[in-house]
């Protein structure tokens, strides 16, 4: 089949071949790192701090917190995941797929109450009711629905507003019934909101933290990733005040 | 099963159903048209029906809910008419799996059309048949495969559905929570015994539905042809 095309052909088949498999330099090493899809944008961020610092090589696939769990248990070859919850590591960590003692709170999120096109957005916004759909995401799928659904109630608003709800699949849908205009508002991640520029922020409110249960993001380092050097760095980085001001400036808590 | 996943099933099953007559009702006419027209823009025509074979669903579902969104031509329209958003209703899944089904209507019929041939036709309209009443005595009767097969197959293709609805259905109970939707929360909440329950009831579902078109097709292929 080869001689088809001849010597030159050959040559660069087998060079490619060689760049496809050729294996970084030893000091370098790589870290494959599952993200839920919030943490997304801020760990593209951090990637690149992380990157420059240690020259150490991240892949970063991105998920649902739900999905990527699945795929772990049913060995995906990832070395360190960050969950947008604490109860998905807390399992890795009991069942024995992530380093015991390796899960720590890598950023709390914050809800925020979003209107594209407003100019002040508040709890008065919910009450006054004459929004035709309010989005949010599934409670029973992702943590930012589930401190949705806890401001609703702490507002007393749950029976007013239960007609009007629509659920996204992850807080990214969320985001797009929004930002597309199919809901007037929306409980979407304050990371998202501050994404955006400030000019196409509209107006969002971000309800006190008393309202809802934290939203912990933990991090854990994954069985695979225990003797892999890049993974060990890239949590303790994660972990570094260098991070935490990235993080803090994308919209979530840090502890 | 529990009463969400009944009411989830119970809503698949309408809006399949719903979806095939819509598509028998507008893919007749359109397979008609394709199996017979002359016009050079046939092969464009036919391109955009199978497109959504090959559209992933998430494009699909992207531009629907850009369509659908109330300052939208589409979406202010139906609002300004019905009052009520295309985007997280019934109405809205109805139209968006018309679309997405549309090929599986449109193709068993231009081909069981075109297999009818001119000939037949052009014998009928000899007998004085006008041509709507040729269209009925002669070749909807041999095209009988098929609109079944169309008919099967959009339907059980709207049932499969997920993507799509996935992108402009909001998960409503009721009104847009489909099975595959409810499948698919079962999963990521780790509840397999529900999932199960409802998975095996759509495979065995499919199965025997795409087992009888290949039935009927085996025993039926010799009178058509």
């Amino acid at each position: 089949m080869l001689s088809v095309f001849g010597v030159k052909a050959h040559r660069a088949l087998s060079c490619l071949l060689a760049m496809a498999f050729s294996v970084a330099p030893a000091f370098a090493g790589e870290a494959r790192i599952a993200v839920a899809a919030n943490f997304k944008s801020t760990l593209d961020e951090l990637e690149a701090a992380f990157e420059a610092q240690s020259g150490h090589d991240v892949i970063v696939t991105s998920g649902s917190t739900g999905k990527l769990y699945a795929q772990i248990v049913n060995g995906a070859p990832f070395d360190v995941f960050l969950a947008a919850d604490q109860a998905r590591p807390m399992r890795l960590e009991a069942e024995g797929a992530a380093v015991v003692g390796s899960r720590f709170t890598y950023a709390v999120g914050r809800l925020a109450l979003w209107d594209p096109d407003g100019v002040a957005v508040g709890p008065e916004r919910l009450s006054r009711g004459d929004d035709r759909r309010l989005a949010m995401a599934n409670p029973d799928l992702a943590p930012y629905g589930a401190a949705a659904r806890q401001v609703i109630a702490a507002l007393n608003l749950s029976d007013a507003t239960r007609d009007k709800l629509v659920f996204g699949e992850n807080i990214g849908q969320t985001f797009a019934f929004i930002r597309t205009r199919n809901a007037e508002l929306g409980f979407v991640a304050l990371s998202q909101v501050l994404a955006a520029p400030a000019a196409r922020r509209g107006a969002y409110w971000a309800p006190p933290q008393d309202m809802y249960d934290p939203i912990r993001q933990d991090a854990v380092l994954l069985a695979r990733g225990a003797e892999n050097d890049a993974a060990r760095a890239f949590v303790a980085f994660l972990n570094s005040d260098d991070a935490a001001s990235v993080i803090e400036r994308h919209g979530y808590g840090t502890e | 099963m529990t009463p969400p996943d009944f009411s989830a099933l119970w809503l698949t099953f309408r809006l399949a159903f719903l979806v095939t007559v819509i598509l028998l009702v507008i893919g007749t006419p359109l397979a008609w048209w394709l199996a017979n027209t002359r016009t050079r823009l046939k092969p464009a025509v036919e391109a955009i029906v199978a497109l959504p074979l090959v559209l992933p669903p998430t494009v699909l579902g992207f531009y629907l809910l850009i369509l659908f969104n109330p300052n939208s031509g589409l979406g202010g329209f139906w609002l300004s008419v019905t009052g009520d958003t295309l985007g997280f209703s019934f109405a809205g899944l109805v139209i968006a799996s018309v679309i997405y089904s549309l090929p599986f209507a449109v193709q068993p019929l231009q081909a069981a059309f075109e297999s009818v041939g001119k000939n037949l036709m052009e014998a009928a309209a000899s007998l004085r048949a006008a041509p709507l009443d040729a269209f009925f005595t002669v070749a909807a009767p041999l095209s009988a495969r098929g609109f079944l097969t169309a008919a099967v197959l959009s339907f059980a293709h709207t049932l499969g559905e997920f993507g799509v609805v996935l992108m402009v259905g909001g998960a409503i109970p009721g009104e847009t929570r489909v099975v595959s939707i409810a499948i698919y929360e079962h999963v990521e909440t780790l509840r397999y015994g529900e999932a199960h329950a409802l998975s095996l009831i759509l495979l065995a579902f499919s199965f025997v539905v795409l087992m009888v078109v290949y039935v009927f097709n085996r025993r039926h292929r010799v009178h058509v042809h």
